[in-house]
């Protein structure tokens, strides 16, 4: 390949240096290339919002960014929030209020959620339905995840 | 649907940029926010052979004081413009306009800028910054000139930017004391672009007379499509539910120009015209009565 | 049995792998050396294919191969309908076509497939896909459901004479004697629309062909992995236990994803086959709305004749439903609509006529409702304008029509999609209706909230719809459970999950029968090495159908676990309790033995075993009903609309279910919030523009608008239990329940809200524009 790119990037706290063909999605990148398949790819075109992602922080759609521009930059995806045995409080109250069910859009809505908790400790039903308004699910109606962000806010405070 | 293959250069200064732009032409596109490009790239609508990110050149960033008003470096992100208190005081409309610009994920990354030289005409902020008599601060290797926002817009995702031409800054000048503003859309999804909407400004002296009005329409047509006969009808009187209807036939019926697509006719955008411009000019002139 | 397990709100096993990445979809398997595919797709709908250059395709650097039908050779050939066509019953006319690979000479609607690159990557695959010049000589596109039967028609085979895949009238009573005595006829013509199912994961298929194994490995996103196993077997030539189909997690199904075969199935092992390297495709959304299947569009003409009570003597109907290109799945989606256009009501005369015609269309099979929608909407809108017409109040007549509690099971007389008589088998309709009326406070809306709020300038307006829907039906399922040396328990079923908690619920019916926690049961399903029977998940069944075989299999795992016990323990059976993994003597804790010690004694290494045992604590149980188990329930809503905008907001959402015992009611739950947002696609939002020329002109999640948690209300649901007499469980079907009876309840609603309009609505979906249309008349 003579178009390549020496990409350094941190992601879930470990760093990264890798050879990608520049235009490498990141949401292909994350998955294909680092192995971490959390990340999940419905749409391509930054509108079902299934492989968000934080860069330093925020939540973006990693199919809408090529891997060298994440260069020097922090991610983190939904294998940093918690492990099986330690689930951060936000995944238990997904668990707890049945919020997923094929689980294909979760990560999306988990990452998107992490920062907006922080800023949001006390949210009402209408603040979250507008929080997750840019992640599309096909299976739960969005109600049941309504009821663990409540949750979540309770636990996390 | 993944993109076609492109050369990418990634530079740290303006000047770098401006060399590459030299250097390509009409093979480069700037990759700024990336959130209109890259999904017309992964559709493969578009096929740059040139990319140039210019993510990683920190003066682009500001948001300041300026001449009463604000200036915002064209990188600014609006996840950023939409939390910034000086925006919130010196340009409220922009601060109205911002959360109704797509997602908050689609927010973090799109760019001031980038919406504005994508140039399309469903685009919040190309209606909001004509109808706010915006100025553009272009730069290329000869130097810099400033465009006001009703010559920067030409046509159907078309600016008057020639492929050497960098845009760095967008001035948003302050309404005129007396002056209220609204922005009314309507979108089938909150985060949806609208199948119409306005930018309505109204500027009301000590006596409550009309001595401003601007009309800028969404979805209306190639570009922002302003109103100015509707907006004269205001202008020199007091303004009234009737003079508002009939400004607002005015608008829709004979001034802008909406097409058909399988989310709205052409009527039925005509059709909602005319009810946000009554609705916004209702909210405009409460503001402008307001803010006395 | 004292533990209960079943009915319980029981968080989900399945849960922790998916909250944490943890779990494998088919995009994440990876395999060494894996090569990638991507499709040439026609676009056109109708055009024959005059040649395909595939020579600069195959120059670019990391291209393997492009191949086209001519390639295939001898192992082209189309796929095999996935649902038989009806048994010879007199007057049904059926003509089968189905799908093909690779297209050979004519292109039948958009997105079919032209030819096959693969590549080291997918990106290289796809600029290779450019590469391919396909010369077309375009021709019209059939797309007109009407029209495409007229004679003189361009046909979508040219084998046949028309544009006609099927024709059966069904007759129950009769119609023109019944019309005779009627005080009211009312004739509507209806025009329902096509939706995707367009779940969050798109499809995707890896293959893997080991030559010296002779061994083929099928990743696949299908609901049906059995019978992908069983028909990929026959294509290749191999035997089945040379191949394995595994589905893992699926990122929803909802009906498009079981088929066989979808073109992609057919194509894949061959390639892996002949390249002896594993290929992955997965589709991406652009090809899932030109290449994945889709339903609902019929035009149907509708005669009820009623009494001036509102009684409703009979109905007629004429359909004419669109199959699209192919017709592999057969009369099941048409046949469920008129199994439900007699609703929950007890009609004694129906005649119906059902014509099936091809469109250059992607294929139509089941979408979460399956045909069931339109047979509920079309009842319900003929009902409500009935009840306009006779001055009736529309609950009156809903509950003057119910079938009564005695009159099940009740035998409708005419055939359903299994080929069977339509029975239903269990009802309970007033008291669900009633409470839906009182939580949705009917009476509170019509008498105060409405008129307060006409009078403050707002529409509203109210709904209440009540349906059934056939569940459960065969042929069969099957289930494993084995207790294991470790005394935990593994349990297999065929039917594949996408979502619906199978893992969780199908385990708490062993947890009841074996006294043990739902978390010490592993449950694998969808992947053939663990089970060899089975047809897959559809049509609501999963619960009823592999509920039964799992509680069957339980059921005798624990008989012979207290066999053995009382052996070992030298106690009678009927002393001998179950609690905690443990068997014990009642009122002697000492004297216990745990699951897994048994299961190891009932597998001995040495000695003799007395004859007739079956080794292992270990069983695999079938259930195959006899007609299937049928759910209702009622749906209600109010909703404001802005007669300016056309923009809707739904304020309040009640439903009420019944679908016999409930397994696990967050599940049950879950799936009626689900399939209300579907509902609601299905009646403002999801619409499919297709243009004459057969071209999708919305193939992205940007125009095919999927509601988001900012369009749902809250919804109420409240439960009602009329236990199914034909299985042990007492289980329905509840998968689809919740898309049912929407786009009725929500025209009712609509109409409600502007009375002064004079709207009648016969179509779906709505939208903004078509609502403007209708209230200003701009056409018709």
């Amino acid at each position: 390949m003579d178009n390549t790119y020496e990409l350094n990037v941190t992601v879930n706290g470990t760093s990264y240096q890798e050879t990608v063909d520049p235009r490498t999605l990141l949401s292909d990148f994350l998955r294909d290339g680092l192995g971490l398949t959390g990340t999940h790819v419905g749409c391509e075109h930054g509108v079902c919002g299934a492989c968000t992602v934080l860069l330093n922080g925020e939540p973006v759609r990693s199919c809408l960014i090529f891997a060298p521009q994440v260069q020097g930059q922090e991610i983190m995806t939904v294998e940093g929030l918690g492990t099986v045995d330690d689930m951060h409080p936000l995944q238990e109250a997904f668990r707890e209020a049945h919020a997923l069910q094929c689980g294909f859009c979760t990560p999306g809505i988990l990452t998107t959620l992490l920062p907006w908790l922080e800023e949001n400790p006390n949210p009402t039903e209408d603040e979250i339905r507008e929080a997750i308004s840019g992640n599309l699910c096909r299976c739960t109606g969005y109600q049941h995840i309504i009821d663990a962000v409540k949750l979540a806010a309770e636990q996390m405070n | 649907m993944k993109p076609a293959p492109f050369k990418y250069y990634a530079p740290h200064s303006i000047p770098e940029v401006l060399d590459l732009l030299n250097e390509h032409g009409y093979d480069a596109k700037i990759l700024a926010g990336g959130q209109s490009l890259v999904p017309m790239m992964n559709f493969r609508l578009v096929q740059p052979a040139v990319l140039v990110d210019i993510n990683f050149i920190p003066e682009l960033s500001y948001i300041e004081t300026h001449d009463k008003g604000v200036r915002l470096g064209a990188m600014v992100r609006h996840s950023q413009a939409e939390k910034d208190t000086l925006i919130k005081e010196h340009a409220p409309l922009i601060h109205e306009t911002m959360p109704q610009i797509a997602t908050v994920q689609i927010r973090n990354r799109g760019t001031i800028g980038g919406s504005l030289a994508h140039a399309d005409p469903s685009a919040e902020l190309v209606v909001v910054s004509t109808a706010l008599e915006a100025q553009f601060k272009i730069q290329n290797q000869k130097g810099e000139r400033l465009i006001p926002a009703s010559e920067f817009f030409v046509g159907l995702l078309m600016t008057s930017m020639e492929p050497e031409d960098l845009l760095v800054e967008v001035q948003i000048p302050p309404l005129p004391s007396g002056s209220g503003w609204s922005l009314k859309e309507v979108a089938r999804r909150p985060h949806d672009f609208a199948l119409m909407g306005v930018a309505a400004i109204l500027t009301l002296d000590k006596k409550e007379i009309c001595t401003e009005a601007r009309m800028v329409y969404l979805s209306a047509g190639d570009g922002p499509i302003s109103a100015p006969e509707a907006a004269n009808m205001l202008i020199g009187n007091k303004i009234t539910n009737e003079l508002i209807t009939a400004a607002a036939d005015k608008a829709a019926a004979d001034e802008i120009d909406p097409g058909s697509d399988i989310h709205a006719t052409a009527e039925f955008r005509r059709h909602l015209a005319n009810v946000l411009t009554r609705r916004a000019l209702e909210e405009a002139l409460q503001r402008a009565k307001d803010e006395k | 049995m004292t533990y209960k397990v079943i009915g319980k709100r029981v968080r989900r096993v399945e849960d922790p792998r998916l909250l944490t990445g943890g779990a494998l979809f088919v995009g994440d398997v990876n395999l060494p050396d894996m090569l990638h595919a991507a499709f040439v797709r026609s676009d056109y709908a109708h055009a024959k294919i005059i040649s395909i250059d595939t020579s600069s395709a195959k120059e670019i650097p990391g291209v393997v191969g492009v191949y086209t039908a001519e390639d295939m050779g001898e192992a082209w050939e189309p796929g095999p309908p996935l649902v038989s066509p009806p048994p010879s019953l007199e007057g049904v006319t059926f003509n089968s076509c189905r799908q093909v690979p690779l297209v050979k000479d004519k292109v039948k609607h958009a997105g079919e497939i032209i030819a096959v690159v693969v590549a080291e990557s997918r990106y290289i695959a796809e600029d290779a896909v450019e590469e391919v010049y396909v010369d077309y000589e375009p021709l019209p596109a059939v797309t007109d459901l009407e029209k495409c039967l007229e004679p003189g028609h361009t046909l979508v085979h040219d084998e046949l004479d028309s544009n006609l895949a099927a024709h059966l009238v069904q007759n129950k009573g009769d119609y023109e004697a019944a019309k005779k005595e009627a005080d009211l006829v009312i004739k509507r013509k209806f025009k329902l629309d096509r939706g995707a199912a367009a779940a969050m994961e798109n499809r995707g298929i890896v293959v893997d062909w080991d030559q010296k194994n002779q061994h083929l490995m099928v990743w696949d996103a299908t609901q049906s992995p059995i019978p992908i196993r069983n028909g990929l077997a026959g294509r290749l030539g191999l035997r089945t236990h040379q191949v394995r189909v595994v589905a893992p997690f699926v990122g929803g199904g909802f009906g498009p994803k079981i088929m066989m075969f979808y073109a992609e199935e057919m194509v894949l092992p061959w390639l892996t086959m002949k390249l002896n390297r594993p290929v992955k495709w997965i589709e991406d959304r652009k090809e899932n709305f030109y290449a994945t299947t889709q339903e609902r569009e019929q035009v149907q003409e509708v005669e009820m004749a009623l009494s001036k009570e509102g009684r409703i003597l009979g109905i007629r109907q004429n359909i004419i439903h669109d199959t699209g290109a192919y017709d592999p799945y057969g009369l099941t989606i048409p046949l469920n609509t008129q199994s439900h256009s007699m609703g929950p009501y007890d009609i004694k005369n129906y005649s119906s006529e059902l014509s099936v015609v091809f469109t250059n269309k992607i294929i139509t099979t089941p979408v979460r409702g399956a045909g069931r929608p339109q047979g509920i909407y079309i009842v319900e809108r003929m009902l409500d304008i009935a009840c306009r017409e006779l001055e009736l109040d529309s609950r009156d007549v809903r509950r003057l029509n119910f079938i009564k509690p005695d009159q099940f099971p009740y035998d409708h007389e005419i055939i359903d999609q299994a080929f069977t008589n339509l029975v239903f088998d269990s009802g309970n309709y007033q008291p669900a209706y009633d409470k839906a009326i009182e939580k949705i406070e009917y009476d509170k809306f019509i008498n105060e909230d409405q008129p307060r709020l006409r009078a403050e300038g707002k529409y509203v307006g109210i709904g209440v719809v009540p349906f059934i829907e056939t569940t459960g039906v065969g042929p069969y399922e099957g289930a494993r459970v084995a207790i294991e040396p470790s005394g935990k328990i593994s349990a297999a079923t065929g039917v594949g999950t996408q979502g619906q908690s199978h893992m969780t619920s199908f385990a708490q019916i062993i947890a009841e029968q074996l006294s043990v926690e739902v978390e010490d049961i592993s449950l694998v399903s969808g992947d053939t090495a663990e089970i060899h029977w089975g047809t897959g998940t559809f049509a609501s069944r999963g619960a009823v159908v592999a509920g039964n075989a799992v509680l069957a299999a339980a059921s005798d795992v624990r008989k012979k676990v207290l066999k053995l016990a009382s052996k070992i323990l030298e106690t009678p059976e009927d002393e001998l309790e179950l609690e905690g993994g443990q068997v014990r003597v009642a009122d002697i804790p000492d004297k216990s033995i745990s699951l897994g010690e048994l299961a190891v004694l009932a597998n001995p290494f040495r000695g003799a075993v007395e004859p007739g045992t079956e080794p292992g604590l270990e069983s695999t149980k079938y259930f195959g009903p006899a007609y299937g188990a049928t759910a209702f329930g009622v749906h209600g809503m109010i909703l404001e609309v802005d007669p300016e905008t056309m923009m809707i907001k739904i304020h309040k959402y009640v439903t009420v279910e019944d679908c016999g015992t409930m397994l696990n009611p967050l599940v049950v739950e879950g799936q009626i919030h689900g399939g209300v947002s579907m509902g609601i696609g299905n009646a403002y939002y999801e619409k499919l523009h297709f243009d004459e020329n057969g071209q999708l002109q919305n193939a992205s999640l940007a125009d095919y608008l999927i509601v988001g948690a900012t369009e749902m209300p809250h919804i109420e649901v409240y439960h009602q239990n009329t236990p199914a007499p034909n299985n042990k469980l007492g289980t329905k079907g509840v998968g689809e329940a919740g898309a049912i009876p929407v786009p009725a309840a929500f025209a009712q609603a609509l109409e409600n809200a502007l009375p002064n309009y004079d709207l009648e609505i016969t179509e779906t979906p709505l939208s903004p524009n078509r609502l403007f249309e209708l209230l200003y008349r701009q056409e018709d």
